[in-house]
C-alpha cells in the first residue's frame, strides 16, 4: 500500500490542531474540529491532438468548526501558523456568536467511538503527479491523432484529484488521509451535411492512478477504435418514433439515473427539508423508512464508502467517523438513508453512516453522497440476455443530457448511443432519444438486474449540493438492467421543429 | 522559514521577478466570504473563509506553462515560479499565442486589500431572526441563504502591465413554504454590501405569493402562454451567453454555426429589437474591466490578460452581433475581438411594462416564479430541459387566480427569442439556477405564446 506523502505529513499539522482546538475550549466550545487539507488537481485540455491549455494547482489551508452554546461556527484560514489558527477558533465562535439569533435548535451530534491517530491512502499504483505533463501529452494526443481522419475533430481532457486531508476533534480522533482520482475523457465530432454530432468514450471517472491510462482497469486503445464507425453510424441513424418502449440500461448510463433519481433522493438532510430552498427536498421522505415501494422486489442498492476505486471511498469522514457500508433499498423496499451525525441524532440513528464531506478547507462538511449501488443479481443474465427478452425496445449506452425535479420525482435524461432492440435483437442506432419518468414508476419497472458480469462502477467528479456550492466525486455501481414501458421524447420534436 | 505570507503586491512584483522565462504573467487573488444558511426557522450552517491564491504563467517562445498554488509563503515563491518556467520550456506551441499587451495601470494597485467578516451581516441577521419569528407566527417556514464575498484581484505582466480589480459579490435566496410544505414561494436578490436588503419586505411578497397557491388548479402538459419573469430570462440568457463561444461556433458545433461554415453573426434571431449586452461599468452590477484568464481555453487565452472590456452587444436590435472571442479566435473568425464579460443585460424597446402591468395585460396563462435543473439536450438547437419550480400561477383576465402544478420544459433559449411577443421593463434580478457563477444580471420578464411544457412534475 502506498504511505501518505512526506511533503503534506511535515506541514504543522498537530501543532495548529492544538493551538486552534485549546483556544475554543478555552471559549466555551463544546465541540470543536480541525481539519487541514491540500487538494491538489491538474487539468489538461487538448484539440485535435493539440494541447490547448492546463492548469496545475492546489488548495491548501485548513479549518476550523464549533459547537458553542448550540450554534454551529465554522471559520477558516490559509496562514498555517498557531496564530492563524487561534483566530480562526476565535472567528468560529464569534461567527457562533453572531448567528445564535437565528438558531433555534440546538446543535448536538451523534456519538462515534475515537479513532486516535489512523492513516488510510487509497488503492492507486502510480501516483498522477509523478508523470510529467509531456507524457500526458502525448498520450492524449496520440490517441487523439489515432481518431483524426476518420472524424473531424477530436477533444481531449485528463483531470486528475489528489486530496490529503487531515482531522482532529476535542474527543480525541486524528486521521490523516490521502487519495487520487482522475478522469480521462475523449469526445469526436463529424458532421455530415447539416447534421452535426458527437461521440464521448465511456471510461467511467476512478479512484485509480495513472495506471487506469496504460492498461489497468479500463482498454482505451480498443474503445477508441470502434468510436469512429459508431459515430458514422449515429449520423446516418434515423430519429426516433416517440412512444413508449421496454429499456435495457447499460451501466455507463445507468449510474447517473441512479444518482439523480436514488442518490439525492435517499439524502437525510434532504429529505428533512434542509436543502430545501437549494438543492431541493426528497419524496422519500422520513416516515416513508421501511415501507416505501421505492421499485421492483429485484432493487437492492447499497450505500458504501468502502468500495475500492470508488470516489467516495474514505477511511473517515470529515466527522470523524468511519466509512461503512449499509442498505438503502432491500428487495424494493426503502430501508436506508445516508446520514451525518447531526442528522444521525435528530432522527434516532444511533451512528452516523460516515457521510460528512467538504470538498475543500474553506468548506463546511456537510452530508454528500456514498457510493451509491444498485446490486447485481446472483447468476443473473448478461446484457445480451436481457436484450433478448425486448420485442421493441432501445439500448441505452453512455451518459449526456439529464435533469430532475426538486423532489426527485420527474428526470429526463438522453445518452451517447441508442439502439433499436427487435425481437430480441439489436438493430441499428437510433437519434434524438431521451427518456422520461418519474422515479417510482421507473423502478417499479425494472423487471431484472443484469449478473455480476455487467456490473460496472460508473461516476462523476463534481456532483453538486450546498450553498455555498460544494462538490464532491461519487461513484456508483450498477449492472445493466431491463426496464418496461418507458416513455421515450423525440428531442428534436420536443425543440418544435 | 517564514510562515507568514507577503501582500499581494509583493507577491506579483516578486514573482515577475524571479521568472526566468521569455515573459510572464502572475495572477493573485485574495478573497474573503462571509455566509448564513438557514432552513425551517432556524440556521443550519455558517462560516467565514479566507483564500489567498497565486497563478504564474510562464512563456517561453510560444509554450506556455501555468501552475496556481494557494497559501504561498514568500519562500515557496521561488518553487512556484521555477515550476512553471519549467511547464513552459515543456510545452508544446501554443496556438493562441500574442505578444502580451503593453504596459499600464488599471485601478487602485497599492491599496491594501480589505475582506468582509461575519459583521456585515451584523445588521441583517436580527431582520432575518425577526422575519422567522414573523413567519413563525403566520404558519410559514422561511428558508435561505445569504452570502458575501469579497475578491481582489491583481494581474501584474513582465510587459508592465498592473491591473487590479476588487468585485464585491452579494446574494440572498428567499424561500418561504407553507408549514405543510405544499405551498412554495421563492425570491432572490444581488447586493454588494446588505445595506439595500429588507427582509420583511421580500418575506411580506412571498406570504403574498404563498395566499395566491391557496387555490391549485392541475393543468396538463402543453404549449401555455406563459410570462417568464426577470429571473428566470436570465438563467436562460446566461446559458445562450455561455454557448456563444466564437471558436465552437466556427466548427460548426453549436447553435450560432452557419449550416456550412461560419457562424451566424449578423443574422436575425428576432423580429423584436431585444439588446442582449455586457457592460463592465453598467451601475449595480459592475465588473472586472479587464480579461482575467488563469489557463486558455476555446474562449479566453492566457495572452489577453489586462486587455481592456467596454460595453458588447452580444445581440442588437434582435440580430447576432458579436460571439465571446479571444484575439487569436477573432483572427480566425475575421470578427471583433469581444471577450466574456462577467455581468449580462437584456433590453426591449423603450416603455416596456412591469411584471404587475404584464399580468394586468394577460387574459389566460402561466406566471413562473422560476427554474431549475437546467440541462443542454442539444447543442445545435441548444434545446435545454428544467424544470418550473416554487410557484407556477394561472392567470386569467389580468388577475392571479390560483397556483398550477410544476412542470418539466423543453425549450431552446434562441428559438424563445424569435418566437416572444413582448420584452417587459428590465431589472436587476438574481438567477435561481446559476447564481453561484453568475450574479450580476439585468433582465426583462418576457412573454412567450407557445412555452412547451413537456410533462407535469409531480414535486411541489
Amino acid at each position: 500500500m502506498r504511505q501518505i506523502d512526506p511533503d503534506f505529513l511535515a506541514l504543522p499539522l498537530r501543532r495548529l490542531a492544538d493551538a486552534a482546538l485549546q483556544r475554543a475550549r478555552d471559549l466555551g466550545a463544546e465541540h470543536a474540529a480541525f481539519r487541514l487539507e491540500r487538494v491538489r488537481s491538474e487539468t489538461l485540455r487538448l484539440f485535435d491532438a493539440r494541447l490547448e491549455g492546463s492548469m496545475d494547482a492546489d488548495d491548501l489551508g485548513f479549518a476550523v468548526r464549533v459547537i458553542k452554546d448550540g450554534t454551529w461556527g465554522f471559520a477558516s484560514g490559509v496562514e498555517l501558523t498557531p496564530e492563524a489558527a487561534v483566530r480562526a477558533a476565535e472567528e468560529a465562535v464569534r461567527v457562533a456568536e453572531v448567528s445564535a439569533p437565528i438558531n433555534r435548535e440546538p446543535i448536538e451530534l451523534a456519538p462515534e467511538p475515537v479513532h486516535a491517530d489512523v492513516t488510510w491512502v487509497s488503492a492507486y499504483d502510480v501516483d498522477p503527479f509523478d508523470v510529467p505533463l509531456r507524457e500526458k501529452v502525448e498520450l492524449l494526443g496520440g490517441w487523439s491523432a489515432g481518431l483524426l481522419g476518420r472524424v473531424d475533430h477530436v477533444s481531449a481532457s485528463l483531470m486528475q484529484v489528489k486530496e490529503q486531508k487531515f482531522y482532529a476533534d476535542t474527543a480525541g480522533t486524528v486521521t490523516t488521509q490521502q487519495r487520487v482520482r482522475l478522469h480521462p475523457v475523449l469526445t469526436a465530432m463529424r458532421t455530415d451535411g447539416d447534421r452535426f454530432d458527437d461521440m464521448r468514450t465511456l471510461a467511467p471517472p476512478v479512484g485509480r492512478g495513472f495506471e487506469y491510462l496504460t492498461g489497468t482497469g479500463w482498454d482505451f486503445p480498443a474503445e477508441l477504435a470502434e468510436i469512429p464507425d459508431l459515430l458514422t453510424e449515429k449520423l446516418k441513424a434515423p430519429s426516433v418514433q416517440a412512444g413508449s418502449y421496454d429499456l435495457v440500461v447499460d451501466p455507463s448510463n445507468l449510474w447517473l439515473t441512479i444518482h439523480e433519481s436514488i442518490g439525492h433522493a435517499t439524502e437525510l438532510d434532504r429529505a428533512l427539508g434542509y436543502e430545501a430552498a437549494y438543492a431541493g427536498t426528497s419524496f422519500a421522505t422520513f416516515e416513508q423508512l421501511g415501507t416505501l415501494e421505492y421499485g421492483s422486489p429485484v432493487m437492492n442498492v447499497v450505500g458504501d464508502r468502502t468500495a475500492e476505486h470508488g470516489l467516495a471511498t474514505i477511511g473517515w469522514d470529515d466527522e470523524g467517523v468511519e466509512g461503512q457500508s449499509f442498505d438503502i433499498v432491500r428487495d424494493g423496499v426503502l430501508v436506508g438513508y445516508q446520514l451525518d451525525r447531526r442528522m444521525a441524532l435528530v432522527k434516532g440513528f444511533g451512528r452516523s453512516n460516515g457521510c460528512a464531506f467538504a470538498d475543500s478547507p474553506g468548506h463546511v462538511p456537510m452530508q454528500r453522497m456514498a457510493n451509491v449501488s444498485l446490486q447485481p443479481a446472483e447468476g443473473g443474465p448478461s446484457t445480451e440476455e436481457l436484450i433478448s427478452r425486448v420485442e421493441r425496445g432501445i439500448y441505452v449506452l453512455g451518459d449526456k443530457s439529464w435533469s430532475i425535479d426538486m423532489q426527485r420525482y420527474n428526470f429526463q435524461f438522453t445518452g451517447q448511443r441508442f439502439y433499436k432492440i427487435e425481437n430480441g435483437r439489436l438493430a441499428g442506432q437510433l437519434r434524438d432519444v431521451a427518456y422520461q419518468a418519474t422515479t417510482t414508476d421507473f423502478w417499479r419497472s425494472m423487471e431484472s438486474v443484469g449478473g455480476p458480469g455487467t456490473y460496472v462502477l460508473g461516476g462523476a467528479f463534481n456532483c453538486g449540493k450546498g450553498q455555498p456550492g460544494q462538490v464532491a466525486p461519487v461513484s456508483h455501481g450498477t449492472p445493466s438492467a431491463l426496464f418496461r414501458g418507458v416513455r421515450i421524447l423525440n428531442t428534436v420534436q420536443e425543440g418544435g421543429k | 522559514m517564514s510562515e507568514r505570507m507577503g501582500t499581494p503586491q509583493e507577491t506579483v512584483e516578486r514573482a515577475l521577478a524571479l521568472s526566468r522565462a521569455d515573459d510572464c504573467v502572475v495572477i493573485v487573488e485574495e478573497g474573503s466570504t462571509a455566509n448564513l444558511r438557514f432552513a425551517g426557522n432556524t440556521l443550519t450552517t455558517n462560516g467565514v473563509a479566507r483564500s489567498s491564491r497565486l497563478t504564474v504563467i510562464s512563456i517561453v517562445g510560444q509554450g506556455v506553462g501555468v501552475v496556481s498554488r494557494a497559501a504561498v509563503r514568500p519562500d515557496q515563491l521561488a518553487d512556484v515560479v521555477t515550476a512553471a518556467d519549467q511547464a513552459a520550456r515543456d510545452a508544446q506551441p501554443s496556438e493562441d499565442a500574442r505578444t502580451l499587451l503593453g504596459g499600464g495601470s488599471l485601478g487602485d494597485w497599492d491599496r491594501a486589500v480589505e475582506p468582509t467578516t461575519i459583521e456585515v451581516f451584523r445588521d441583517f441577521a436580527p431582520a432575518v431572526g425577526d422575519s422567522f419569528a414573523a413567519a413563525e407566527a403566520s404558519g410559514r417556514r422561511l428558508y435561505g441563504f445569504a452570502e458575501h464575498i469579497l475578491t481582489s484581484t491583481f494581474v501584474g505582466t513582465s510587459s508592465g502591465l498592473r491591473a487590479r480589480h476588487d468585485q464585491p459579490t452579494g446574494r440572498l435566496e428567499l424561500n418561504a413554504k407553507s408549514a405543510d410544505m405544499s405551498r412554495s414561494a421563492w425570491t432572490g436578490v444581488a447586493t454588494r454590501d446588505f445595506s439595500d436588503v429588507d427582509v420583511a419586505a421580500l418575506d411580506a411578497a412571498l406570504a403574498r405569493r404563498l395566499d395566491w397557491a391557496k387555490r391549485r388548479v392541475e393543468v396538463p402538459a402543453g404549449r401555455y402562454e406563459t410570462i417568464l419573469p426577470p429571473t428566470a430570462v436570465s438563467d436562460l440568457m446566461i446559458y445562450l451567453y455561455w454557448s456563444a463561444g466564437a471558436r465552437d461556433a466556427a466548427d460548426g458545433r453549436t447553435v450560432f454555426s452557419k449550416p456550412g461554415g461560419g457562424t451566424r453573426v449578423g443574422e436575425r434571431l428576432s423580429d423584436v429589437p431585444v439588446r442582449l449586452y455586457s457592460d463592465p461599468g453598467h451601475p449595480g452590477i459592475e465588473c472586472a474591466p479587464f480579461v482575467v484568464a488563469h489557463a486558455s481555453s476555446r474562449e479566453q487565452s492566457v495572452f489577453d490578460n489586462g486587455l481592456g472590456l467596454g460595453a458588447t452587444e452580444w445581440i442588437s436590435e434582435g440580430q447576432l452581433a458579436n460571439l465571446v472571442q479571444t484575439r487569436h479566435s477573432a483572427e480566425l473568425t475575421g470578427l471583433a475581438v469581444t471577450p466574456s464579460i462577467d455581468n449580462l443585460i437584456m433590453a426591449g424597446p423603450d416603455g416596456g411594462r412591469s411584471l404587475e402591468e404584464m399580468i394586468a395585460g394577460t387574459e389566460r396563462g402561466l406566471l413562473l416564479t422560476c427554474l431549475w435543473y437546467i440541462r443542454e439536450v442539444d447543442p445545435q438547437s441548444l434545446l435545454l430541459t428544467g424544470l418550473t419550480r416554487d410557484g407556477v400561477y394561472l392567470v386569467e383576465n389580468g388577475e392571479v387566480v390560483g397556483e398550477v402544478n410544476n412542470f418539466r420544459f423543453n425549450e431552446s433559449p434562441v428559438d424563445l427569442l424569435g418566437r416572444l411577443t413582448e420584452v417587459g421593463r428590465s431589472e436587476q434580478t438574481l438567477p435561481r439556477e446559476w447564481n453561484d457563477y453568475f450574479t450580476r444580471t439585468v433582465m426583462p420578464a418576457i412573454r412567450v405564446p407557445d412555452f412547451n411544457m413537456s410533462t407535469v412534475s409531480q414535486a411541489n
